[in-house]
């Protein structure tokens, strides 16, 4: 698996909701949190409310809510819920190794 | 269901019924599926559920202006539209008019990771867009277990769906939702727990390496509903569900009367042959000249410049032609004036359904006036008995209302009773003929008999039956006190009997002829006699006349004497008195 990403990568990230739900704001902090944690000053948060642009759902195929999708760096990733495992979270995005390798 | 049960279901429970359009299934299902209820179509792989669900939203949206979302877990648009483009869905057109929306949901597990709370909104939020989009009536689930393998949360998951169908129930959406048959249970994740409404049952099953596809409805709360296993079949006009009562009974009997080609014959049938309409069948043993008569009814609907179909199943066109030949029927002109079209086909080859729809289809193409299946009893190979006579009934029904006529052979095995049909169609069917074998003397012949003929005063006699090279022939039987003869037995009784009469004959000849002698004899011996009592008669005059004269002379000498004598005269009385003393 990739280490944890280079210092000048910039990180796209768009994060699907539907609606000022709890999950959807839980999810939206742990994101900050993470990102703040990992990637200070070199990634893009984009919030996408699908109750307002319901059109967009179906480019990233989006089913569940919340769904972070990892635009750039590729491949693309998805990670859905509310981010409140963090350790999950890192592995999803690939910013720290799997124990077990996915 | 019959037509009693449909009404009380209509007038006390007033459940809003979606029709689907499906050939057969409206009327299987009373009218269509719960409106604004999802109905779940369980099935193993291949077995057509999502064709379904395809054709319930083409033709809703065109022939009952209900627009229809067809959210697709498994396939691509692209996908979709072509493989239903072979039964004529134009489903890209439909999207472009805005009638159809198709949403591909695709959920790939491996870029999916997933970490704490999450619902499915997204769906919802998707399924919602698409309703309202285009203002969809209909919604289309294919499969919706796709998610399970998505997801790795079962408890959200479950939870989800079920508020997924409660949504769409708020909807007021008609929705079908496909889902892939377990091995104990309706669906491999039970979604018949959500989806209580309606539940179909497709199956696609191998009897004896003929497949049939079939149709059930487990379920249909609040509503009656055929219970039965429906066959069904796929063809270029999409399903085809095919009940038995669907045809109902409401064809037209006509009134018209066509030749079976054997006058003899269409005279025990009441002197006109069959009904136009109807459905004939002849049953018999091997080699007892069904084909023959199948070939003359053939020959007297072209002469008539009807159209005549011929289904034949065990024998090719060829073979059929040459063999009529032998007994006089040439069909060959016929087959050159397009008016006789043969269609040989095994009957192993297709399926009972494929091979209805193959009729169906020969049928409405080539719109014959005369049909014939040479023989039915090899359907059965195709499928059971039951199939083949539910698939019968339903190909009779279907003739009939076409006002064609049927005519049917089938085998009958030396075994069976021989009025028995072996497709168990004989109460179908109007006339039913019988030809059997008659051993006897060393020798085998055919006889026939009208079995039954409804609507018509038919003989009941039996009749021998001849394939001579100028045709088939009917003959009278003999019969006597050792029952029924036929054949050279027949002859031989004819001639004996011939010779018996002439003899009689000979006898009465004679004794007229001695009659006529003895009356001369006697008319000679009267005349002689006669003439003897005329001498004797002639004889007894002359004597009295001369005595007469002699008496005269004495008395004239007498007189003499007496004047000479000078004697007083006598009286005559006096006279008389002495001549009697005298004697």
């Amino acid at each position: 698996m990739t280490a944890p990403a280079k210092s000048n990568e910039v990180w796209a990230l768009r994060l699907y909701v539907a609606g000022q739900t709890p999950k959807s704001i839980t999810a939206f902090a742990n994101l900050k949190k993470i990102c703040e944690a990992h990637l200070a000053g070199r990634y893009t948060i984009e919030v996408v409310d699908l109750l307002q642009q319901p059109q967009l759902a179906a480019g990233d195929q989006i089913v569940a809510i919340p769904t972070l999708v990892r635009k750039l760096p590729e491949p693309l990733r998805k990670i859905v819920g509310d981010l409140s495992n963090t350790e999950q979270a890192l592995v999803g995005l690939q910013l720290r190794p799997a124990k077990s390798g996915v | 269901m019959n037509k009693l049960d449909r009404q009380r279901v209509a007038t006390t429970r007033p459940l809003p019924k979606c029709p689907t359009g499906i050939q057969g299934l409206d009327e299987v299902t009373g009218g269509g599926l719960p409106r604004g209820r999802p109905t779940l179509i369980s099935g193993s792989a291949g077995c057509g559920k999502t064709l379904f669900a395809m054709e319930f939203l083409v033709r809703g949206a065109t022939q009952f202006d209900e627009p229809g979302v067809f959210m697709a877990f498994e396939e691509t648009q692209e996908e979709l539209t072509q493989n239903v483009a072979s039964l004529g869905f134009r489903v890209a057109d439909l999207v472009r008019s805005g009638k159809v929306n198709i949403d591909y949901v695709r959920v790939e597990r491996s870029e999916i990771d997933e970490t704490g709370d999450y619902d499915l909104e997204g769906l919802f939020v998707r399924l919602g867009h698409a309703i309202d989009s285009i203002g969809a009536r209909r919604v289309v689930l294919d499969t919706i277990e796709s998610l399970f393998s998505g997801f790795s949360n079962l408890a959200i998951l479950r939870a989800e769906l079920r508020r997924l169908f409660r949504w769409l129930k708020e909807k007021g959406v008609t929705a079908v939702i496909t889902g892939e048959r377990g091995e104990t249970q309706l669906t491999r994740h039970r979604l018949e727990e959500y989806v209580s409404d309606c539940v179909i049952l497709l199956d696609h099953r191998v009897t004896d390496q003929v497949t049939t596809r079939r149709l059930r409805i487990v379920k249909y709360r609040g509503s009656a509903h055929g219970t039965n296993e429906y066959p069904f079949l796929i063809d270029e006009t999409g399903i085809n569900v095919l009940p038995i009562t669907s045809l109902g009974l409401a064809h037209v009997a006509s009134t018209e009367r066509i030749s079976s080609g054997v006058p003899r014959l269409d005279g025990m049938l009441g002197g006109k042959g069959y009904f136009r309409g109807s459905s004939i069948l002849v049953t018999g043993t091997a080699g007892t000249g069904k084909s023959s008569l199948a070939a003359h009814f053939c020959r007297a609907a072209c002469l008539r410049g009807e159209k005549c179909l011929y289904f034949a199943f065990e024998e090719s066109p060829n073979q059929i032609v040459r063999n009529m030949r032998s007994i006089g029927v040439d069909l060959e002109p016929f087959i050159k004036k397009d008016l006789l079209h043969f269609h040989a086909i095994r009957a192993t080859i297709l399926g009972l359904e494929a091979h209805l729809t193959e009729f169906h289809k020969l049928v409405e193409e080539y719109k014959p006036q005369v049909v014939v299946l040479d023989p039915v009893d090899s359907l059965v190979q195709a499928g059971t008995t039951r199939d083949a006579t539910a698939m019968l009934t339903r190909l009779i029904d279907f003739l009939k209302i076409r006002q064609i006529t049927a005519l049917m052979t089938n085998l009958i095995s030396g075994g069976e009773l021989v009025e028995s049909s072996g497709v168990n169609i004989s109460s179908l069917v109007d006339t039913w003929l019988l030809l059997r074998d008659v051993e006897m003397g060393g020798e085998r012949n055919r006889a026939m008999y009208i079995l039954k003929s409804r609507g018509m005063a038919h003989s009941n006699q039996v009749r021998e039956f001849l394939l001579t090279d100028h045709g088939i022939e009917l003959q009278d039987v003999y019969l006597g006190p050792d029952g029924v003869l036929t054949g050279s037995a027949r002859q031989t009784q004819e001639f004996r009997e011939r010779s018996s009469a002439r003899a009689k004959l000979d006898e009465i000849e004679r004794k007229q002829r001695d009659l006529k002698r003895k009356r001369e004899a006697f008319e000679a011996r009267l005349i002689a006699l006669r003439k003897e009592f005329e001498v004797e008669v002639e004889e007894a005059d002359r004597m009295l006349s001369q005595e007469e004269t002699r008496d005269r002379m004495l008395q004239s000498e007498r007189d003499e004497m007496a004047i000479k004598r000078k004697a007083d005269p006598i009286t005559p009385e006096h006279r008389r008195k002495t001549s009697k003393g005298e004697k």
